[in-house]
C-alpha cells in the first residue's frame, strides 16, 4: 500500500513539473485537503491499485484469461479442500482461471465507467450549460426532451438502443452514456440558473466578459460540486449498467472478460460453486466504493467554501 | 462642468406574464428619469424599496436597455456591446457575500477586467493589482487568498478596487455599506470619498441610508415610484425639502440627540405596487396634504427655491 501511495505522489509532482510553476500552488493546495480526507485517501490507494492492475494486466495475471483449461473446471480457491495453489482464487465452469479474468476485468469495466462518465459529464455539461443560460424556448426544447430520456427506464432505454445500433461493448457503452446524460444536463442547469443571476456574474459583465467567459470561466466552475458527486455516481452505475447489458447478451461479447459478463456468465452455479460469482461481485463493489470515496474527498477539497483559511 | 453622464427620460418597464393567454402585466419600474452626473460629484438617489433604484442602476451600467429614454455616457448614447463606454461605468454591489466569485483567487478577482479589456501581460497585470490592493488598504499576501476567508468590510474594499481596476469615470454603488457593520461602514464611506478626490470619479451613490448619504452626496435626487419627486443640492434636500415625500423621509432619520426632537411626518399605508401606479401625483394616497386635484393631474418636475420638485403644493 505504500508504494502505491508513493507512486501517486509522485506522479503529483511529476505533473507539477510538467505544468509549471502557475499550476504548482493550486495543485499541492487541492493535494494538502484532499489527503485530511482519510476515507478519500484510502478510495485513491485502492483506486489507483485497480487501475495499476488494469494497466499491467499481462504482467501481473498468471494465466491467460481466455485459455480453457480442461481438467480444472470449477476448481475452489486455493484455502479451501480440493483447491489448487495454480489457481488461487479458483477457476469457472470451462477452466478459465477466474483471478487472470479478474485482473483483465479491470481494464474494461474502468474503460466503461471513464468512457461513459467523460461521454456523459461533457455533453451533459454543455447541453445544461447552454439550456440554464440562455433560458426562454432553448431551455425548453431543451429540458423536454431530456424528460422524454428521463421518462424510460434507463435500462429498458439502453436495451432499446443497444438493440437498434447492434450489440456489442462501444454501443453498449454510448447507449449507457445517453441514458445517464440527462442527470448532468438537470444538475448544470440548475446550478447555471442559481448562479447566473448572483452579483459577482454581474459583476464580470460589467467589466466586459462575454457569454462564453461568464459561461465556462465565471459560472461553470461554481457549479462543480454536484457535478463531481453525480460523476462519481455515474462511473458505477454504468459498470453496473453495461454488466447488466452484458449479463442480457447486449453488452460485452463472451468471451471478454468484463466483470459484468462474469456475473451473467456465473449464474448457474451460484449454489454450487459460489467462488465464481463472489469474486466479480466483490471486484465491482470495491471499486465503485473507491470511487465513490474519492469524489466525496475531491468535492470537499474542490470547494473552497469547505477551506480551512 | 460637462456632463459625464447624462440621462434623459429614462424609463424601463418589464413584462409579467400572465398564464399562457393572459394579456401580461406591465411592471412600470422606471418612469421618464432625468439626471446627470459630473466628475468629482456625488448624485445620492434615495427612496424606499421598490422605488426603482436598483433598476436605475442596472440601465446606467447598461446591465439592461431602457425600454425608452436616452443614455448619454462621455459624449456617446450608450449601447450595450460598446466596450470602451463599458469600462467607463462600474458597479459596487450591496452585498459583499455575493459580488466576489468564491472561486477566484483576489487576485484573478482583479485582474479579470484587465484580462477581458487590456492588451496588458501577466506581470502587467499583476502590479496594477498589486498597486490597486495597496490602495484600497489591502495587503499584499492577500492577492492569494480566497473571498471566504475575508470580513464583510474587506471584501467590499476588494469589490471597489475590482471596479476601479479598469479606471472608470463613473462608478455607480448600489447600496455600498448597508450590508456592513456600522464602524465598517465610516471605514467604506472615507475610502470612497478619499478615492473620489483622487480619481475625480462621479458617483451615484444608491441608498436609503439618510444619514450616509448627507455624509457623502453633493445632489440627491428622491424617488418614488420610478420617478424623481425632488432634485437638489444636498443641503437644500436635508435643510428644507419641499415635497411631501421628502419631508417624511428626512423626518424619519434618526437624530443621536435626546433634546433636539422633530415633528414626525408619518406616512400612512404601504408603496402601492409598481404593476398598478395611482393616476395623477403617484403619492397622492398616501400623502398628508393631497388636494382633490392631485388625483388627476401629474405634476411634473419645477423649479421651486433651485431644486426640482414634483408637487402641486410645494
Amino acid at each position: 500500500m505504500t508504494d502505491t501511495s508513493q507512486i501517486v505522489e509522485e506522479d503529483l509532482e511529476h505533473l507539477e513539473e510538467t505544468v509549471g510553476p502557475a499550476r504548482r500552488g493550486r495543485l499541492s493546495e487541492f493535494w494538502y485537503y484532499f489527503s485530511q480526507n482519510k476515507g478519500a485517501v484510502i478510495g485513491l490507494v485502492v483506486f489507483t491499485i485497480v487501475v495499476l492492475v488494469a494497466v499491467f494486466a499481462p504482467l501481473i495475471a498468471p494465466h491467460n484469461p481466455s485459455i480453457q483449461n480442461r481438467d480444472a473446471f470449477l476448481v475452489p480457491p486455493f484455502w479451501m479442500e480440493g483447491g489448487n495453489s495454480a489457481y488461487v482464487l479458483g477457476t469457472d465452469a470451462v477452466g478459465r482461471d477466474i483471478l487472470s479474468r479478474l485482473i483483465f476485468g479491470a481494464r474494461f469495466s474502468l474503460f466503461i465507467g471513464l468512457f461513459v462518465v467523460v461521454l456523459a459529464m461533457s455533453v451533459g455539461i454543455l447541453v445544461g450549460l447552454i439550456a440554464g443560460y440562455a433560458r426562454g424556448w432553448v431551455d425548453t426544447v431543451i429540458m423536454r426532451i431530456m424528460d422524454v430520456i428521463l421518462a424510460f427506464p434507463s435500462l429498458l432505454l439502453a436495451l432499446v438502443l443497444v438493440a437498434i445500433l447492434g450489440p456489442g461493448l462501444l454501443n453498449a457503452m454510448v447507449a449507457i452514456a445517453l441514458v445517464l446524460q440527462p442527470h448532468f444536463v438537470r444538475l448544470t442547469r440548475a446550478s447555471v440558473m442559481a448562479e447566473r443571476t448572483r452579483e459577482y456574474v454581474i459583476s464580470s459583465r460589467v467589466a466586459g466578459a462575454g457569454v462564453f467567459r461568464l459561461m465556462f470561466i465565471t459560472i461553470l466552475p461554481n457549479c462543480m460540486a454536484p457535478l463531481i458527486v453525480q460523476a462519481t455516481l455515474s462511473f458505477s452505475n454504468a459498470i453496473l449498467d453495461a454488466a447488466a447489458l452484458g449479463f442480457l447478451g447486449m453488452g460485452a461479447q463472451p468471451p471478454t472478460p468484463e466483470w459484468g459478463t462474469m456475473l451473467a456468465e456465473a449464474r448457474e452455479f451460484i449454489l454450487r460453486a459460489w467462488w465464481v460469482v463472489t469474486f466479480p461481485g466483490l471486484a465491482i463493489l470495491v471499486t465503485v466504493l473507491a470511487i465513490n470515496l474519492m469524489g466525496d474527498g475531491m468535492r470537499d477539497a474542490l470547494d473552497p467554501r469547505l477551506k480551512k483559511s | 462642468m460637462s456632463d459625464l453622464l447624462k440621462a434623459t427620460g429614462l424609463t424601463k418597464h418589464y413584462e409579467v406574464k400572465k398564464g399562457l393567454f393572459g394579456e401580461p402585466d406591465i411592471v412600470r419600474a422606471l418612469n421618464g428619469v432625468s439626471f446627470s452626473l459630473e466628475p468629482g460629484k456625488t448624485l445620492a438617489v434615495v427612496g424606499e424599496s421598490g422605488c426603482g433604484k436598483s433598476t436605475l442602476a442596472r440601465l446606467v451600467t447598461m446591465i439592461e436597455e431602457p425600454t425608452d429614454g436616452e443614455l448619454i455616457i462621455d459624449g456617446k448614447p450608450a449601447k450595450p456591446g460598446d466596450k470602451h463606454l463599458r469600462q467607463t461605468v462600474q458597479i459596487v454591489f450591496q452585498n459583499p457575500y455575493g459580488s466576489l466569485n468564491p472561486r477566484q483567487k483576489i487576485g484573478s478577482i482583479l485582474e479579470e477586467p484587465l484580462k477581458i479589456n487590456m492588451p496588458d501581460d501577466a506581470k502587467t497585470r499583476r502590479k496594477k493589482a498589486e498597486a490597486m490592493m495597496e490602495r484600497v488598504g489591502l495587503r499584499p499576501e492577500h492577492y492569494d487568498r480566497y473571498p471566504h476567508m475575508f470580513s464583510g468590510g474587506q471584501r467590499q474594499r476588494i469589490a471597489i478596487a475590482r471596479a476601479l481596476m479598469l479606471n472608470p469615470k463613473v462608478l455607480v454603488l448600489d447600496e455600498p455599506v448597508s450590508a456592513l457593520d456600522l464602524s465598517i461602514q465610516a471605514q467604506v464611506l472615507n475610502l470612497l470619498i478619499d478615492l473620489q478626490q483622487e480619481f475625480g470619479l462621479a458617483y451615484m451613490f444608491i441608498s436609503h441610508d439618510l444619514s450616509v448619504v448627507k455624509h457623502i452626496a453633493d445632489d440627491v435626487m428622491v424617488m418614488y415610484l420610478g420617478r424623481a419627486i425632488e432634485k437638489g443640492t444636498g443641503e437644500k434636500a436635508f435643510g428644507d425639502p419641499r415635497h411631501p415625500y421628502t419631508k417624511a423621509l428626512m423626518s424619519a432619520t434618526p437624530i443621536a440627540d435626546p433634546n433636539q426632537r422633530r415633528a414626525r411626518v408619518k406616512l400612512e399605508g404601504e408603496l402601492p405596487s409598481p404593476l398598478n401606479i395611482p393616476a395623477g401625483c403617484a403619492f397622492h394616497p398616501r400623502c398628508p396634504i393631497a388636494e382633490p386635484r392631485c388625483a388627476q393631474d401629474k405634476p411634473e418636475l419645477r423649479e421651486v427655491d433651485g431644486r426640482l420638485v414634483s408637487c402641486h403644493l410645494a
